[in-house]
């Protein structure tokens, strides 16, 4: 079952192609990330899904709703967490939800008894009474993720849903994401954070300037890199090795290889001859940050 | 309903603040006060015309920046993602301002029954269907689409005090000359000013029933237009 799908989406700001021809589609109860750099269109393309801004041409359909046509039968079935956006700063978190929950047409004991649950699931029904405008950062993204959920969606978007949060609560949300998509529901989460859709999603698609660049799943992008391992070496006192492939980064060089035993024995033999100790030997496979620069270097 | 509970969230957020309240009320009371002084003025006329400038400047008072204040907030986007249409946005924004424009009008009302006047109670409709003219009116002003309220204050402020001028408050239509009269009867003030003369006593410029279908007219010119203006610019302040 496909839970949404777009279609050649394209949009223009004035002068500015924010998407170009942006074609994917997300299967039912996936992570879907969407990866990119500042600017790729990440955001548009979210608005567009999420029935905010209409796309100059191309199609797409959330839950079998089209987005144009049945904007509002689509943003019904969905949760968003958009960019950057705030609750009422003067409304407590209670009535946030509150608010939320009615113009998704709830009933108002559904509403009450999802929102407790939701509140304590995320750690501030304590300060459900408080104005918002007192609330932390951590709290106030958490709050807008409660938010999101209150209308029980089958689809969540999440854009950017981490960023500018510190460790600990950027890690919290990280969990319950994985949590939602446990219970069923597909996510749509943006971020420039490879670690974090690393960890979290099924699938990726690098998004650079408006184009897809590739869809597929960590591990395969990864090993798109090649079959290269990266071996870094630090030697003790001042030491010029000079070794094919081999890059000084900060205090160690860099080497990387296809064939990492041949490699380590080389480095080894040049360190007998010329002396020099080895501080620390370290092999390394690829990170999705090495693929997604290597992909975006193909691209130009 | 879902206007209510947009209606509600303004209430909440942008009316319920104490300087909003007071200024709703001693605007007009001091543009009152200012006209009155060293004029000898029958009673009547002065509460005709306190009311109707009541209602008039708290119904248009809030309304107007109410989007630009959620654009820069950035509570606009979440609000949008939500299933409403522009049209019940708009909607919940003129209840709350209707509202607030209803509850401001009693005080002047009270006054009157403290100077024991009787208004013809023809007032009471005559107030719902000026409050929401008056508050279409408001969110006309901020279809510009800008994020900083200030410059919809502005823009507000250069519409309502004019229209005070010429709807025939401080002098009635029928001692103005003729295109002073041609000039009152673009202002939606005027019809609601010549009813609330009309309750209290006086000779109304025009039938009663022709202010009032000429109120709702204006008031649905206002809405509509409102509400295709605001499509395009909301989507400006994100
Ligand atoms: N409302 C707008 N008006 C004008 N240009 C816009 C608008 N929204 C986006 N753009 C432009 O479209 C391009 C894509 O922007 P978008 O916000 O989708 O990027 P993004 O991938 O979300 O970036 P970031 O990682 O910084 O959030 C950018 O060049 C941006 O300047
Ligand atoms: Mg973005």
């Amino acid at each position: 079952m496909i839970a949404i799908e777009a279609e050649g989406l394209k949009k223009k700001f004035g002068d500015v192609e924010a998407l170009k021809c942006v074609s994917f589609k997300v299967k039912r109860g996936e992570i879907f990330g969407f990866l990119g750099p500042n600017g790729a269109g990440k955001t548009t393309t979210v608005r567009i899904l999420t029935g905010i801004i209409k796309p100059d041409s191309g199609k797409a359909r959330v839950n079998g709703y089209d987005v144009v046509e049945e904007t509002l039968k689509a943003k019904e079935s969905i949760g968003v967490l958009p960019e950057v956006s705030n609750a009422y700063p003067d409304l407590t978190a209670w009535q946030n939800i509150m608010l939320i929950a009615s113009l998704y047409g709830m009933r108002k004991r559904d509403a009450e008894a999802r929102a407790s649950e939701l509140l304590k699931e995320f750690g501030i029904y304590e300060r459900k009474d408080a104005k918002v405008r007192g609330f932390s950062k951590g709290m106030k993204q958490r709050l807008m993720l409660c938010m999101a959920l209150i209308s029980d969606p089958e689809i969540l978007f999440l854009d950017e849903p981490t960023s500018g949060l510190d460790v600990q609560s950027a890690r919290m949300i990280r969990e319950k994401i994985l949590e939602i998509a446990n219970e069923g529901r597909t996510v749509f989460l943006t971020s420039h954070n490879m670690d974090e859709v690393n960890m979290l999603c099924d699938r990726i698609a690098v998004i650079n300037k408006g184009k897809i660049v590739t869809i597929d799943t960590p591990e395969r992008l990864k090993s798109r890199v090649g079959g290269n391992v990266a071996i870094e070496v630090s030697f003790g006192g001042k030491v010029e090795l000079n070794m094919e492939n081999a890059e000084k980064v900060g205090d160690k060089y860099v080497i990387y290889t296809a064939d990492p035993y041949k490699t380590i024995c080389e480095v080894v033999d040049f360190a007998r001859k010329s002396g020099a100790e080895i501080v620390s030997i370290n092999t390394r496979t690829p990170t999705l940050e090495d693929a997604f620069l290597k992909l975006l270097e193909v691209e130009g | 309903m879902k206007c209510l509970a947009i209606a509600k969230k303004d209430i909440m957020m942008y009316y319920l603040k104490g300087p909003v309240v007071i200024f709703g009320i001693l605007l007009p009371l001091f543009l009152f006060l200012a006209f009155w002084v060293g004029r000898d003025l029958p009673l009547n006329f002065l509460m005709a015309g306190l009311l109707s400038m009541t209602v008039f400047f708290a119904s248009t008072s809030v309304s107007p920046v109410i989007a630009p204040w959620e654009g820069q907030m950035r509570t606009l986007e979440r609000l949008l993602v939500c299933p409403v249409s522009t049209s019940t946005i708009i909607f919940g924004d003129v209840i709350a301002s209707l509202s607030f424009g209803i509850c401001m009008s009693l005080i002047p009302l009270l006054l009157a029954l403290c100077f024991g006047f009787t208004p013809n109670p023809v007032i009471i409709p005559a107030i719902l269907l000026a409050a929401f003219c008056f508050s279409c009116l408001g969110l006309l002003f901020s279809a510009y689409p800008t994020n900083l309220p200030s410059t919809v204050m502005m823009i507000s402020s250069l519409v309502r005090f004019p229209l005070i001028f010429i709807s025939g408050i401080f002098i009635p239509v029928q001692e103005l000359p003729a295109w002073g009269k041609a000039v009152s009867m673009i202002s939606p003030l005027t019809y609601f000013t010549d009813i609330a003369r009309d309750s209290f006593g006086m000779n109304s410029f025009l039938p009663i029933y022709l202010d009032f279908i000429i109120l709702a007219g204006f008031s649905i010119g206002f809405l509509v237009s409102a509400i295709k203006l605001h499509e395009h610019a909301l989507l400006r302040r994100l």
